[in-house]
Order: structure tokens, then sequence, then C-alpha cells
């Protein structure tokens, strides 16, 4: 079943074509993989998907709706949430805070109800509390729980963004470069958590990355564009031997 | 609610009551006369306006330059009301009289608030800053030209409703609206727009409609703050509502720490009471108190508590423990 499906996008900025009639369909349960050189159009892509840039022309479609004139926060409710490439965590606030922003929607009381502390509130609060401790418990973060984000190892930091990500409930998860500054323990260990999250949440889970390892490690599917062209698509397998690819890289 | 909670919930009512029967003391010793009694209702309304305005400076983190503007429209709006419902002649208790004037004030100012935010928190940082300005100053002309208000001249015969047992028990119950307020899942929201606005959205938060629900809450505890102000001084001219005002209520958010409520609390009291204090030094008074705001700037930027709240529980908990005072002064989940 397809989840996410980007047809014909473009993105023009002013004379630049960043993205050329891009073209992309996400199954259920997938693991896709989006690489390019520099400059490729790659985070392009990313925004378009996410509702942060409108495209020039094309449709995306998320679970069978239109997503091209919805904002960002509309597209999450509807199934699709992010990561971002240079970590953006809510900084002076803690694990669990980051968490519980995200799980926002699934949260029932109004403004009065909040104010005046109603019963309402305690137990919409005290599910919000358990689910997102549960969260971080999932992502062996339990103990981080009351740290302030800015205070976290580097490695930790980009897995809180995955599980605030994870905390809106998304179909599709996307992750900018989650591998980035990351030494290969860590990446090895990322790549750990992305496997299992796929699984544990039965989500899609589309990533832009430049580790070769990471990418040809655990992608099923993947993607590669150059100057905003699809210029090749199938198993790892099959990128690694296209001389497309090869071209793009190392050049002639 | 679990053990904790329950144990800080009674420590702060103890303190509340407690600290209201030392004032009753004072006022039935006559050790408080009419002028301290003055400085400490005065203290009140400020408390409410600083934390008003540090829902949008600290909470959302949005320059807002005109929150005299906003008083004003309470003040005006809930004394015309009270003023007109005393004509009626209908036998109403003062202190309804008084609820119904805050509530008139707080909501006309709050619809007022939603009507100047709506268009103007597209604005970020010292543009919006400047937005605010130039909306004050057209109320505060409005109001000076507006004659069925008094005009210039101001609005007379209001009735003084406003005395410092009902003050005192007005202010505790909006700063434990504030606070519920910035603990509830719209706070959460509004704080993490402050954090970072694009991870906010990221995260599912409609930004701009939580932008606009913190500037009209602000407002709408502006309005009740103005209110206390006109049934306490009986009179409102426009003159008062000036940018200077709102200057002095954005120091007082900024000495006290942005994002924090109790800090507010403390600078509210410290620079109302401060130059009241010092009035004994005449033409210094103006020195010591411009000295006082550059040291403090100096040597603390982030204000008294900076983004932290002071805990009464873990206060306690560190006199009788011996601990690290500084334990007190944190986050503060568990207040």
């Amino acid at each position: 079943m397809t989840v996410l499906a980007a047809k014909n996008i473009t993105m023009q900025f002013g004379g630049l074509t960043a993205v050329d009639q891009f073209n992309l369909e996400l199954q259920s349960n997938e693991l896709v993989g989006l690489i390019g050189p520099n400059g490729a159009g790659k985070t392009t892509i990313f925004n378009m998907l996410t509702g942060v840039y409108v495209p020039t022309s094309g449709e995306i479609i998320l679970n069978d709706e239109s997503i091209l004139k919805k904002t960002p926060h509309d597209i999450v409710r509807l199934g699709a949430s992010r990561t971002f490439q240079n970590i953006r965590l809510f900084k002076d606030l803690t694990a669990l805070e980051n968490v519980k922003i995200a799980y926002h929607n699934f949260i029932d009381y109004n403004m009065i109800q909040g104010m005046f502390r109603t019963k309402k509130f305690w137990t919409e609060e005290k599910k919000a509390h358990e689910e997102c401790v549960k969260l971080l418990d999932i992502f062996d973060m339990g103990e981080y729980a009351d740290t302030l984000a800015k205070n976290l190892p580097y490695g930790q930091q980009r897995k809180l963004e995955i599980a605030r990500a994870l905390a809106s409930e998304p179909k599709v998860l996307m992750l900018d470069e989650p591998a980035a500054g990351m030494n290969p323990a860590e990446t090895a260990e990322l790549m750990e958590t992305i496997h299992f999250i796929r699984n544990k949440f039965d989500i899609t889970v589309l990533l832009i990355e430049h580790d070769m390892k990471l990418v040809m490690g655990i992608c099923e599917r993947i993607i590669v564009v150059d100057y905003g062209k699809t210029i090749a698509e199938g198993t790892p397998d099959e990128i690694l031997k296209n001389p497309e690819v090869i071209r793009a890289y190392l050049g002639n | 609610m679990d053990k904790n909670k329950r144990k800080a919930y009674i420590i702060n009512t103890i303190s509340i009551i407690s600290l209201y029967l030392v004032f009753f003391i004072l006022i039935q010793t006559k050790v408080m006369n009419k002028y301290f009694m003055g400085i400490a209702i005065m203290t009140c309304i400020m408390i409410i306006m600083a934390m008003s305005l540090n829902i949008v400076a600290g909470f959302l983190g949005e320059m807002a330059l005109g929150h005299a503007g906003f008083m004003a429209i309470g003040a005006y709006s809930s004394a015309y009301f009270s003023i007109a419902l005393m004509d009626t002649g209908f036998p109403l208790p003062n202190i309804i009289v008084l609820i119904l004037a805050m509530l008139v004030g707080g909501m006309v100012t709050g619809i007022m608030g939603f009507l100047i935010g709506t268009p103007t928190l597209r604005l970020r940082g010292d543009y919006l800053g400047i937005v605010t300005i130039g909306f004050s100053e057209i109320i505060r002309i409005f109001f000076i030209n507006f004659e069925p208000t008094g005009g210039a001249a101001g609005l007379k015969g209001i009735t003084k409703l406003v005395n410092f047992n009902n003050v005192y028990w007005i202010t505790i119950v909006i700063i434990i609206l504030m606070f519920t307020f910035g603990r509830s899942k719209q706070g959460r929201a509004i704080i993490s727009i402050r954090e970072d606005e694009i991870a906010s959205e990221a995260a599912g938060i409609p930004t701009t409609r939580y932008k606009v629900l913190a500037f009209t809450v602000s407002s709408f505890f502006a309005g009740i703050g103005g209110a206390l102000y006109a049934h306490y001084q009986a009179f409102v001219e426009p003159s008062k509502f000036g940018f200077m005002f709102s200057i002095e209520m954005f120091v007082i958010v900024v000495l006290g720490g942005l994002g924090s409520l109790t800090g507010s609390i403390v600078a509210a009291i410290v620079l109302t009471v401060l130059p009241e204090m010092l009035r004994g030094f005449a033409e210094y008074r103006l020195l010591v108190y411009s000295l006082a705001l550059i040291v403090m700037m100096i040597f603390r930027p982030q204000g008294m508590l900076g983004r932290s709240e002071f805990s009464l529980t873990k206060f306690i908990d560190s006199l009788i423990l011996r601990k690290d005072i500084k334990n007190s002064i944190d986050g503060g989940e568990t207040r």
C-alpha cells in the first residue's frame, strides 16, 4: 500500500531549478534511502514533503490525501513527521518535555480545563506522562527524562529527536542525515535503532544520509538524486554497480 | 496527584495564608498605615501586570512593549462598566461589582489583544516591539480624544472598590491561574515556540494559533490588572499609560527573568517598593534605581531567576536537610 507519493514535484527558486520532476512512492513499512552529492536537492525534497516549501508544480499524496497546500503541523497530524539535519531540540526543556510537546495533539483538554485543573486535566496529563516515559524507555533514555536537552550527549540528542518525531505517531518518518557527526560506534547503534523502530512502530522510514555504510546497510531501496533529478533507483547492490551513480559521485 | 505534589500544595497554601495573617496583624495594629497599604496594593497590581507580560515576553519570547496600552483598555472599559452598573442602582455587594468589572475589563482587553495580535504576530523581535509601541500609543491618544470617557481630563466618579483584603486574594488567584496556564499543554506549546519555532511546527504545534493565544491571554490578564488599578485609584487618566509605563513593566520582567513567573513576582515587589523606600533621598532616587538596574544587568543578565522558578517546598527541604540552597531554584515541576 502506498503511504506517501510525490508526483512530478518541481521546486524553482527564481531561475534555479533545485528539484526537477521528482517522483517518489513509499510503500508501508519500507526503509528507503535518499542519497546524492552535496547540493543535489535532497533537503529541498524533504522540505516539500513536510510542507516547509510548496512545490512550484506537482502533487504530493499522503494516505490518499493531497498535502500540497497544508501547513507543516497539519502534515504532522496527517501522519508524516521529520527530524532535522542540524538537531533542533527544545534545548532549555527536559527530554521528557520535548517528547510531551510532540504528543500535544493526543492530549485532550481545553485551556479552561487546564487552568482550573479539572479532573480531565489530571487524567490526560497522567496518560501523556506515561506514554512519553514509555517512549523514552524504548530508546533506553528513561534515565535522561529530567535532563535538559542541551545537556545530553550528542548521540542521545539525535535519539531524542527521533523519539520526539515518533511521539506524534506518524506513519512516515523522515530522517535528515541522522548519522551526521557521529562516530562509527554511534552510527552502528543508530542503524540498530532505525531498524528497531521500523519494526516496532510499523512505520515507513525515509532517510537522507551521506554515510554510505549506514545507507547500504539498512535501506531496502535507494533513490539517488543529482541536480534535482532522479538518476538511479534500486536495491543497494544495484546502486553500487550503477554507472550513473559512480559518475555522479566520482566524476568521469 | 502524588505525595510530593500534595506536600507542595499544602506548604504553598499555608504560606499564602500566613503571609495574609502577617499583613492582617500589621494592619490591625496600625503598624501598616494607609501609605504602606497603598504601596502593597500597587505592588499586587504590578505583580499581575508583570506576570501577564511575562506570558508574551518570557514564554512566547516575543518583545511586547505596549503593555500599558492594554492596561488602559482594561482600566477604562471596567470603570465605564462599573459606573454604568452603579448608576442603575441595582443593589450588588461591592466585591461582585468588582469581579464583574474585572471580567469585563479582561474580556474587552482580551478581544483587543486578539485583534491586534492576529496581524502583528507575523512580525518578529524588534519589529514587533515597534508595532506594539505604536498600538499602545494609538490607544492612549484615542482615550485622550474620546469624550465619553472624559478625554484628557480623565474618567472620574469610579467607586473605590479595591482594598488590600480583596486585592491580595485576587492576586493570589491570578498568580495560580497563570502558573497552571504555564504548565498546561497550551503553556508547553507556547514555550516550545520560544525554544525553536521551526521544530515546534515540525512537532505538530499550530504555532500561529498559539502565538495569538499567548497574546490574548496576556492581554486578558493585563486588562484585569487595569481594572484593579482603575478601582483602586478611583480615577483614570490617559497620561498614566504612556510609553515609559510599558518600559517599566518590561524592565520588571527582564529583571525577574524572562520566562520565570516567580521572578516576575519578586522583581515587581522590589521595583515597586524600592522607589518608595528611596523617597527620603529625593534627588538621588532615580540615580540609585537606575544604578541598581545597570549593576543587575552586568552581573546577572539573565535576570534574578533566569528561566527557572523558585520552589518554596524545595527551599524548606534544603533548610531542614541542609542541602545545597541552590536546589530550591530549578525547573520546578513539583511546585
